[in-house]
């Protein structure tokens, strides 16, 4: 048997179901430059219509078709030599749809794998986001902002042939730059986009991650129930009435605490979170309210304070406030936890002050889409300028 | 729930009506005093519907009678109101049927016994509203007990048998009563209608126990399923239906005890077939020329008898297997057809050929498509199929499948 290759994409559902797309299409492309036959597909069941959810593409590439077929005789590869993160908030583990419980980003990657991941952030921040791994692997940053867009629409910022570029860099066993050029061409015709992969080539850096390193969380595992285990008619007991909260500092017991499934996290869907300012809020209980997912627990003081395990981030909660600033939506990567804000306030109400005007300060913009008009015009120039401009950049992690 | 009628020293037997076959089923819903209907009108199913309407209208029976405004919706209320604890009864014809499709396919996994009425209609030459089987046998594969009813008596007393059947915690699957459009819906006869307190004996009250919607009894039924749980739900459904045929002959000897309407085999009767040759296989009304044709035949020495298959599925396809292999051939009459099937056959002989491939004695089985879209099957026709049976019986090679009865 000849040599097996396989990629992973994940990606968050709609917004980069295109450009995960073009992504996979262009890795069996350009492995067919370099005489390998491939297959490219996306997960079958992850429901890619909906708004964030994390979702995955294959290519799975053989050095001949036999080994292939091999390859392909298991569907989903359950071993990956690269895994290519679209979204760095993606790093603190997915729950697709068909999943059960939140997976580590980096499961599938075998030892001395890479994750290529696209983000703003340097090593030190997007090591710890992700699980530790048994076996050391490789961790390259492509230099970007989160290609998000909206259902209709892609933005061509080049995201896709940089991470070509990317993964002719980190595995040339695979294809060369030139296999990705030659695709690039074929596909789009594009010179300018063909320029952007080979800078990315140039330009991508990777950096070893220990088994020492990464969030040391164990991940959730799951087992499918026999048959005769489950219950008749797909009939399944409601999750029990939730308890009173005990306010953290006068211990004073009130509130309540919707009750929720332990095994279905939906913060992997989350790419900004909100916090709250509870100086200012005044109780209107619209967040409580409108919330889809109802995050918010009702404080013995009347406050509503939301559930980061069940957030999913749709910021509908900063929509309904009425008061400026009260909530606030900010990136993801700006946390490292998903502990109780009301009770941080309730302890020392200063230093939340301090912490909430920090996280406020610098809450990165995310957009899901595009909400005016214009603003694909206004988003891509930087984005170009990152793909193509200048020089090479200060590696971020040392070389390899 | 409250009995709708309180039976005071009501006489301890029958009384006789004339009445239809689909009002015979209204009269078993009465009975069985069935909580929730739904309705919506297509023809011949309607006749049921209008006289449960009158039922209530007269005081006779108390429930929830809800006119839907399309069979898709009522299949929905009464799936929903049956997870709720109520006793239900719905049903449609052809292509109303086929409408409320993605409700039925649900029903099953989902374990809700209801109680459903078929009034058999072709699918659906417009205006060609004649009996044809399709409509019906379209949910075979779903997981819904199916049963073919001959006559108004078999009708009322198989609707009670089906809750009885559907609603025993072993099952718990839905039954659909297949009637004949025309010949049994819209004829009426002389039936027995048994008193309340037989029925009551027969008929315990529906008991859902743990899968019941209550918020004394919390639980979600119908969540979102993934790929890696469906082969689990159907292996459960499996389950139950072969739980079923257990059920139903516990039910029909409890009939025959309580009632005195002895069926004998719950699966299929059997006529003049203890010295026959050769044998007719069929379902529904179309024993009755059938049977005529047999005893005219019997009189020129042709030995020939009729197997009428009851339930449809479960199919009891060793009873089945054990019984037609005495005959030197059989020929399955179909008020069907299964377009590009084996042999290009109707479901039945194809269902019939499967149910015999592992039988020690496997006589040829030859299909007649007869009856389609209402076409009336006659004696001639029988005795022409059961000619044709005969030469195949004495070694003579015959077409799989013959139509009778069209036009050429
Ligand atoms: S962002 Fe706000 S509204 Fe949306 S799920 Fe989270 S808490 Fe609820
Ligand atoms: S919507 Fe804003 S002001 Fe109203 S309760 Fe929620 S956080 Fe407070």
């Amino acid at each position: 048997m000849g040599r097996l290759f396989a990629v992973e994409i994940v990606y968050r559902g709609i917004f980069q179901k295109n450009l995960a797309k073009n992504i996979s299409r262009g890795v069996v492309l350009a492995a067919h430059h370099a005489g390998k036959s491939g297959i490219s597909f996306g997960r079958y069941g992850d429901s890619p219509e909906r708004n964030g959810i994390p979702a995955k593409s294959f290519a799975v590439i053989g050095s001949d078709p036999e080994t292939l077929e091999e390859g392909m005789a298991k569907y989903e590869p359950k071993e990956v030599d690269i895994t290519i993160v679209l979204d760095d908030t993606l790093l603190k583990g997915v729950e697709s749809w068909a999943w059960y419980g939140l997976q580590p980003i980096n499961r599938l990657l075998r030892p001395g794998g890479t994750l290529i991941v696209t983000s703003m952030h340097d090593a030190d921040t997007l090591i710890p986001m992700a699980h530790r791994k048994e076996a050391p692997y490789r961790l390259a940053i492509l230099k970007g902002t989160p290609s998000f867009s909206g259902l209709w629409v892609y933005k061509d910022d080049h995201t896709d042939v940089r991470v070509l570029g990317a993964v002719a860099r980190v595995l040339p066993e695979l294809f060369t730059i030139d296999d990705v050029e030659k695709a690039i061409l074929q596909e789009w015709s594009a010179p300018l986009k063909a320029t952007s992969a080979r800078k990315a080539y140039e330009r991508i850096t990777t950096r070893v991650v220990q088994p020492t390193e990464g969030n040391p969380e164990h991940p959730f595992a799951f087992q499918l129930p026999k048959w005769h285990e489950m219950r008749e008619g797909i009939a399944i007991p409601a999750i029990p009435r939730g308890a009173p909260i005990a306010d953290p500092v006068s211990g004073q017991s009130g509130g309540f605490r919707p009750a929720r499934n332990p095994t279905f996290k939906k913060f992997t869907t989350r790419t900004m979170r909100p916090v709250v300012n509870f100086d200012t809020c005044v109780k209107c209980t619209l967040c409580w309210l409108q919330c889809p997912d109802s995050c918010f627990d009702v404080t013995p003081d009347g406050f509503y304070d939301a559930n980061m395990e069940a957030c999913c981030g749709c910021g509908v909660c900063e929509a309904v406030c009425p008061v400026e600033h009260c909530v606030t939506m900010v990136n993801e990567t700006a946390f490292t936890d998903n502990s109780s804000q009301w009770e941080a306030w309730k302890k020392d109400r200063t230093a939340y002050a301090a912490w909430l005007q920090e996280k406020i300060r610098h809450r990165p913009e995310r957009t899901h889409g595009f909400r005016f008009r214009g603003q694909y015009e206004q988003e891509l120039p930087p984005m170009l300028e990152i793909a193509g401009g200048a020089g090479p950049e200060e590696p971020s992690g040392e070389e390899e | 729930m409250a009995r709708a009628v309180e039976q005071v020293a009501a006489p301890q037997k029958e009384t006789d009506a004339l009445i239809s076959g689909s009002e015979a089923i209204a009269v078993a819903c009465k009975l069985a005093d069935v909580d929730v209907i739904t309705a919506y009108p297509i023809r011949p199913y309607d006749t049921v519907m209008q006289y449960v309407a009158k039922l209530v209208a007269n005081g006779e029976l108390d429930c929830e009678y809800i006119v839907a405004e399309s069979e898709h919706s009522q299949f929905e209320i009464v799936k929903h109101a049956c997870a709720a604890g109520a006793r239900v009864f719905c049903g449609s014809s052809g292509v109303g049927w086929m409408y409320a499709f993605e409700a039925l396919t649900v029903t099953p996994a989902l374990r809700i016994p209801m109680v459903a009425m078929v009034g058999n209609r072709a699918l659906d030459d417009p205006g060609a509203f004649g009996v044809e089987h399709n409509d019906a046998l379209a949910v075979r594969d779903l997981g819904w007990q199916l049963v073919w009813v001959d006559t108004a008596q078999e009708a009322l007393d198989t609707a009670l048998i089906a809750y009885r059947v559907a609603e025993d915690r072993r099952v718990f699957l839905p039954c659909a009563i297949a009637c004949d459009g025309a010949f049994l819906t819209h004829s009426q006869a002389q039936v027995k209608i048994p008193p309340q307190q037989w029925v009551n004996a027969f008929l315990p009250p529906y008991n859902r126990g743990d899968l019941l919607l209550h918020p004394d009894n919390p639980i979600t039924v119908a969540p979102q399923v993934n790929e890696d749980w469906l082969m689990e739900i159907r292996k459960h459904n499996d389950e139950a239906m072969k739980r079923a045929k257990t059920v139903i002959k516990e039910a029909y000897a409890d009939f025959a005890r309580i009632f005195g309407r002895d069926y004998g085999n719950p699966f299929f009767e059997e006529y003049q077939t203890d010295d026959a040759d050769v044998v007719l296989v069929g379902m529904g009304t179309l024993s009755m020329p059938v049977k005529v044709a047999i005893r005219r035949m019997r009189q020129e020495g042709k030995k020939v008898g009729l197997v009428r298959l009851r339930w449809f599925r479960p199919f009891a396809a060793e009873e089945l297997a054990a019984t037609l292999g005495r005959f030197n051939a059989v020929g399955v009459i179909d008020r069907d057809f299964s377009f590009g099937s084996p042999y290009t056959s109707g479901v039945l002989a194809t269902e019939i050929r499967a149910a015999l491939y592992p039988a020690e004695k496997r006589p040829p089985v030859l299909g007649f498509i007869c009856g389609l879209g209402g076409r009336e099957v006659t004696v001639p026709d029988v005795q022409r199929m059961t000619d044709v049976l005969l030469s195949a019986a004495a070694g003579k090679a015959q077409p799989l499948t013959t139509w009778v009865g069209i036009r050429e």
